[in-house]
């Protein structure tokens, strides 16, 4: 009921000439109001492809569905055109890992904000200024009415990024999505824009889904946090339960093979291998061949997302 | 027999590899004539020696200069000034040693691991080809591959007739890293040799590169903007800002103690990897700024929440502090700085 987004059973295929890949295969979740789920997986998991189909950013005419993605309760894969836009530009907003190429080059950072907010809010010309002012000054970029009349080439990228959130939350999202928006970033600066969407996620109750591949970016944001391995959630937990006490195979060798403090001398714990080839769809569990538990029934059949002690879900035959 | 086996001439306690003065500036832009152009300051008066057996972290943000410095000590890119010695030769000088002969004992590893290696080439062509320019017999030439890829732990059989496409990111840089293991080098420059790979990919290769600097008694410089990684791997570490050593010293050290405001600013923001001690606040704000027109005196003072007058007039000096070194103007008794030791004896 209070849910703001509903996942169910998300399947993404793109289809090249020569090939199928089966980027996304049977994704679920749920987002409440004011939550940031935190997405975790390593290249080619799907963490990219989930998010995007949120806002059906794919190709429409290489991209095969099933599933269903319901945002506040309205089904996104039947949606006509114009409810699309209505919902990539007011309801739901997206940031992007390189604001460089986000932005449009040849217009100000000002154009770009007040065409946003005229276009779906109906606002007039001086009032979209006005509002794209307010919105530099809420994401703290210094000296905000020049910032307005500033080309993206002329920004710094943590300004950038910046801007981009300030373009982003131009029309009152209840949805942000983020697509490892500070991987680009320099530590000093990386840890100032996460604080800032933590911040501004408060201050505006946003569900947020926060998809990157630094274990500890995820632990700074996220509420919850979901494993992403080869399309699939393999664990689902808190925050809390998922760094004290992964289940998931996968899952314990990527944050024990995650260098931290205190690891010097140590030698890592490297998973084997590494991960499968998309276009062919596993019998069994994807992580089989790279897991060192792996048992006979786990290449049968694909194991589901079952609970494993208090909302905690996790993809494994060990723990069903 | 084998004459690309490098030989240890000056001892344990000479460098390894000595650089001295190091200037590299890059101009930028137009200018009528040549006038009025501007430079970036990629890296300014940089001192630093490698030991025999030891490995070097060398971290800071983008722009710091520190893939310039790797750039440098290979002489991929010849510097405006300054000089370096390998294990007591100078290099590039009427008595010292050739660049060629540089690069037979210092060899690098890149980030990108597809750009680095020819398409047109076989993973075997690939590891062969130095070898064989620096006069390796082709058989022995051949003996060699099968050696380099069993060493980073790719079967020969399997892969020496593979092409760069044909592999994963992971094996395409052991490919990269037995390459440059190919000629024998003393010293291995790895430039965010990990970086793009995947955690569980980053945790085989470094222990990979744990193993190979064992094996073959290897000296490396190792560059990352990975505080964790370089941490996990170094034994001295040098901090980098716009251009400039800031920081310089044993790992527990610059890690368990450090003293420059920019080493601990840079530490403290990386994520916590736990949830109950999230960072409350970004330890320092803005962006680094431009390497064109660096601030004057010290470059970090205009994000420095320590910084004075003096900082913007008197360029900090790298001094000792015991431990480590640190250019900082609150390290030096009696530098003017409201929070450095006011009766200190400048050393004559």
């Amino acid at each position: 009921m209070s849910d703001l987004l509903q996942v169910r059973d998300l399947h993404v295929a793109f289809r090249t000439p020569d090939r199928t890949v089966h980027a996304v295969n049977g994704v679920s979740f749920d987002l409440k109001r004011g939550e940031t789920l935190g997405i975790l997986g390593e290249s080619g998991s799907g963490k990219s492809v989930t998010l995007r189909s949120i806002l059906r950013l794919h190709p429409e005419h290489r991209t095969r569905w099933s599933g269903s993605i319901r945002m506040e309760g309205d089904e996104v894969l039947d949606m006509k055109p114009r409810a699309l836009a209505d919902l990539r530009g007011r309801r739901v907003a997206m940031i992007f890992q390189e604001p460089a190429t986000a932005f449009d080059p040849v217009f100000t950072i000002g154009q770009q904000i007040a065409e946003t907010i005229r276009r779906h809010t109906g606002k007039s010309d001086a009032d979209a200024w006005k509002r794209a002012k307010e919105l530099l000054e809420l994401v703290r970029i210094p000296s905000p009415a020049q910032r307005l009349k500033a080309y993206p080439f002329e920004m710094s990228g943590g300004m950038r990024q910046r801007a981009m959130i300030a373009l982003a939350l131009s029309c009152n999202p209840s949805l942000l999505l983020a697509d490892e928006p500070t991987t680009a970033l320099d530590a000093t600066v990386q840890i100032q824009v996460l604080l800032l969407i933590r911040e501004l996620q408060r201050e505006f109750d946003l569900g947020v889904i926060f998809v990157t591949h630094d274990i500890g970016v995820a632990v700074e944001v996220s509420d919850r946090i979901g494993v992403m391995y080869a399309g699939k959630i393999v664990e689902l937990a808190g925050v809390e339960q998922m760094v004290d006490a992964p289940q998931h195979p996968y899952s314990r060798g990527l944050l024990a093979s995650t260098v931290h403090d205190g690891m010097r001398g140590q030698r890592l714990e490297a998973i084997p291998g590494a991960p499968p080839d998309l276009a062919e769809v596993p019998t069994g569990c994807s992580f089989a061949p790279r897991c060192k538990f792996v048992r006979p029934d786990c290449t049968t059949a694909p194991p589901s997302l079952l609970p494993s002690g208090d909302s905690h879900l996790v993809r494994c035959v060990l723990t069903a | 027999m084998d004459t690309l086996i490098p030989v240890d001439r000056g001892g344990p306690a000479q460098p390894l590899l000595l650089a001295s003065g190091l200037q590299k500036h890059f101009p930028v832009g137009g200018g009528i004539l040549g006038r009025g152009r501007k430079v970036v300051r990629a890296v300014d008066d940089l001192t630093l020696s490698v030991a025999k057996g030891e490995t070097l972290g060398v971290v800071g943000e983008s722009g710091c200069g520190k893939s310039t410095v790797a750039r440098l000590l290979i002489r991929l890119l010849k510097p405006d000034r300054g000089t370096m010695v390998l294990d007591g030769d100078p290099v590039d000088e009427p008595h010292g040693i050739t660049v060629n002969e540089l690069r037979r004992n210092v060899q690098m590893v890149f980030q990108d691991s597809y750009a680095s290696l020819n398409p047109r080439l076989t993973i075997g062509e690939t590891l062969a080809f130095a070898p064989k320019a620096h006069g390796l017999p082709a058989a022995q030439a051949r003996e060699r591959v099968r050696d380099l890829l069993s060493k980073v732990g790719l079967d020969p059989n399997n892969y020496a007739e593979r092409y760069p496409h044909e592999l994963s990111g992971g094996q395409r840089q052991r490919v990269n890293i037995a390459r440059a293991l190919a000629l024998r080098p003393r010293l291995v420059i790895l430039d965010e040799a990990v970086s793009a790979l995947d955690k569980s990919v980053e945790a085989q290769v470094l222990n990979m590169l744990v193993d190979l600097k064992e094996e073959l008694g290897l000296t490396y410089v190792f560059i990352s903007h990975d505080l964790n990684v370089v941490q996990y791997l170094s034994d001295r570490v040098l901090v980098m800002y716009l251009g400039k050593i800031v920081e310089l010293g044993p790992v527990e050290a610059i890690y368990g103690d450090p003293q420059h405001p920019y080493t601990r600013a840079l530490l403290s923001a990386r994520p916590s990897m736990d949830p109950r001690k999230r960072t409350k606040e970004a330890p320092i704000q803005g962006d680094p700024p431009n390497p064109i027109d660096p601030p004057s005196g010290c470059r970090f003072r205009t994000r420095c929440p320590f910084a004075e007058d003096v900082c913007g007039r008197v360029e900090p000096i790298l001094a000792d502090t015991g431990r480590q070194s640190v250019a900082c103007h609150i390290q030096v008794p009696g530098s003017g700085h409201s929070k450095a030791a006011r009766t200190g004896v400048i050393a004559a």
